[in-house]
């Protein structure tokens, strides 16, 4: 499994009920039913990957994350994580809250754009950087939302949402073996992994 | 080749049940006392010594209880779901118990308009009672505990048998760990009730219907015919005909300029409806698809306590339809997960994209077969019982 997930099931607390958005095909959440005894529900919008969460057993629904979380009645879930989803997400602001009103708490991770190669990128090439974490060019890139680990901070004051527990982890996209960054995370952390839960 | 080299023949057979003899029927939905009730069914695969891994299928309009293998070595065709029901397939039968009956108003064995009225010692025709897609389930029921089981393991149909599955949910929350409804809905249509309505006109319209009473008769197989072909069409989709049929014509390389078979679809809609009447009653037609079409789940006053009980039993549920499915359209499905998400309820759903229309849920599928093995399999130690 990516280190990141291995991060966040490391913060789930066993035998809870975890909604996985954008949850693939199922890594996270199969390790999660397996190993922490939790209620896994997932949602994904491709329906191969769909396929692949239940032929694994889990109960994963197709559908838009936009689209899904209205009709879930207020804290269904002990924990809804979105996993380096985020950038891809129309509107965060509503998302959170919708995640914060389903779920007691949320597990967001996203890539840092504050890291220092993405920064010396544009600095010295002029170009819009493309990384292994946001490997696209301007004009084909799923990711409309760019964020740091700062920005995400800052978001948590103007939507109004607590951060519980946060991480800055250096790892590449598919790795599973990453390190824990402490010092200068919005520079040399390539993921930021929070936990929030209600103001 | 010896005899290990070839595949296993998965043999079965047609049995009946009756029950509810002397005024001990069914107490049916519309108020009416039917009784006795018999039911055509076949089981494939062992029951295991705690009763906890039967499965039962229910099956689509015009099937019936032969759901895979074969009866013997004579027989051509194995069951009409026999590329899902099998040793190692999608529903495991070394796994799992399999049963599957005749609905209720059908005419392939069970209690129907053409089976014989006891007390007349006539085919009952229109004397026999308007039944639901909850009459069905109820008879199901029945034999389901003749056979000694207390809760399903799964309930499995696509089209009316998801329908069958969902009211299963419905009637008999605490017996059922879990269900499978494939490209369906959980209340009928306009459009579907329209399309059916189309194909009992047809029937009621053959003069050899004669009020339903034609046993003794010519049947109204001008009526069964078209009635087939309208159903034909909703089973199949734009694009499946483009590609099956386009613009072809039938044997000819010109127009006829009459009204004679010219294209290929059409050869193909009357070839579908000549060879239906033969295997099909036209009265069961009637009785089967104005099942389907009071089938609303929703009006019923103690929907919501049902939905709550499944939450309770912990029930799992598999919903899954199909892109180019207009007769039971996706939207129907995310309804279905709509409700079940509100309550609570553990569901999941896929859209398979596929572009032949209705009929997907019966063509051989890994994909499909894949998420209900997987999907049964999840089940194990998970929830009561």
């Amino acid at each position: 499994m990516r280190y990141d997930l291995t991060l966040i099931e490391s913060w789930i607390q066993p035998g809870s009920r975890v909604l996985g958005l954008g949850c693939g095909e199922g890594d996270l959440l199969y390790a999660l039913k397996t190993r922490k005894a939790v209620e896994e529900r997932g949602i994904e919008i491709s329906e191969k990957k769909v396929r692949a969460c239940i032929e694994k057993g889990l109960s994963v629904i197709q559908g838009d994350i936009n689209l899904e979380l209205a009709d879930y009645p207020d804290n269904s879930f002990d924990y809804v994580v979105l996993s380096q989803t985020m950038q891809q997400v129309y509107a965060p602001p509503e998302l959170i809250r919708s995640m914060l009103r389903i779920g007691k708490k949320a597990v967001v991770s996203f890539p840092n754009f504050g890291h220092w190669r993405i920064r010396m990128q544009l600095l010295l090439s002029g170009y819009v950087p493309v990384t292994e974490q946001l490997p696209y060019h301007w004009y084909n890139t799923p990711n409309i939302r760019v964020l740091t680990i700062k920005d995400f901070k800052r978001f948590s004051n103007d939507v109004g949402f607590r951060i519980l527990k946060e991480a800055a982890i250096n790892t590449q996209e598919r790795d599973m073996h990453g390190t824990i960054v402490t010092v200068f995370p919005n520079l040399r952390a390539t993921y930021g992994l929070f936990l929030i839960g209600k103001d | 080749m010896s005899m290990d080299a070839q595949p296993r023949f998965l043999k079965t057979e047609k049995r009946f049940f009756t029950f509810g003899e002397k005024g001990k029927g069914l107490v049916l939905e519309s108020g009416a006392h039917f009784g006795p009730v018999t039911l055509a069914y076949e089981t494939l695969g062992t029951l295991n010594k705690d009763k906890s891994n039967a499965v039962l299928i229910c099956h689509a309009l015009t099937g019936d209880s032969h759901v895979a293998g074969y009866y013997g070595e004579y027989e051509k065709k194995p069951g009409w779901w026999d590329t899902m029901v099998g040793p190692g397939k999608g529903i495991d039968t070394d796994r799992y118990f399999v049963i599957c009956s005749n609905i209720l108003g059908g005419c392939m064995g069970s209690s129907g308009p053409s089976s014989i009225n006891p007390e007349t010692g006539e085919p009952y025709a229109l004397d026999f009672p308007l039944v639901t897609i909850g009459d069905m389930v109820n008879a199901q029921k029945k034999l389901v505990e003749f056979l000694g089981i207390e809760r399903l393991h799964s309930v499995i149909g696509g089209s009316l048998g998801g329908m069958q599955a969902l009211a299963w949910c419905y009637h008999y929350p605490d017996h059922v760990r879990s269900a499978v409804a494939l490209a369906t809905t959980l209340r009928h249509s306009a459009l579907a009730i329209a399309f059916n309505e189309v194909a009992r006109q047809a029937i009621v319209r053959d003069p050899n219907w004669d009020k339903g009473y034609y046993y003794s008769g010519e049947k109204p197989s001008m009526g069964l015919s078209v009635a087939r072909m309208i159903g034909h069409i909703t089973y199949l989709s734009d694009e499946s005909m483009h590609q099956k049929f386009g613009r072809r014509l039938q044997g000819k390389d010109a127009f006829s300029f009459d009204f004679d078979t010219d294209f290929q679809v059409e050869s193909y809609l009357r070839y579908q409806g000549a060879k239906f009447v033969d295997r099909f009653d036209a009265n069961s037609l009637l009785y089967i698809t104005k099942a389907a079409d009071y089938f609303d789940l929703s009006r019923y006053a103690d929907y919501q306590s049902a939905l709550a009980t499944l939450k309770k039993a912990a029930t799992k549920f598999l919903v899954v339809s199909y892109t180019s499915d207009w007769l039971y359209p996706t939207y129907q499905s995310r309804d279905i997960v709509k409700v079940l998400k509100r309550n609570g309820l553990d569901v999941s759903f896929c859209e398979i994209e596929a572009d032949c229309g209705h009929d997907a849920f019966l063509l051989p599928s890994d994909n499909l077969s894949g998420m209900i093995t997987g999907f049964l399999s999840g089940l194990h130690g998970k929830g009561r019982g």
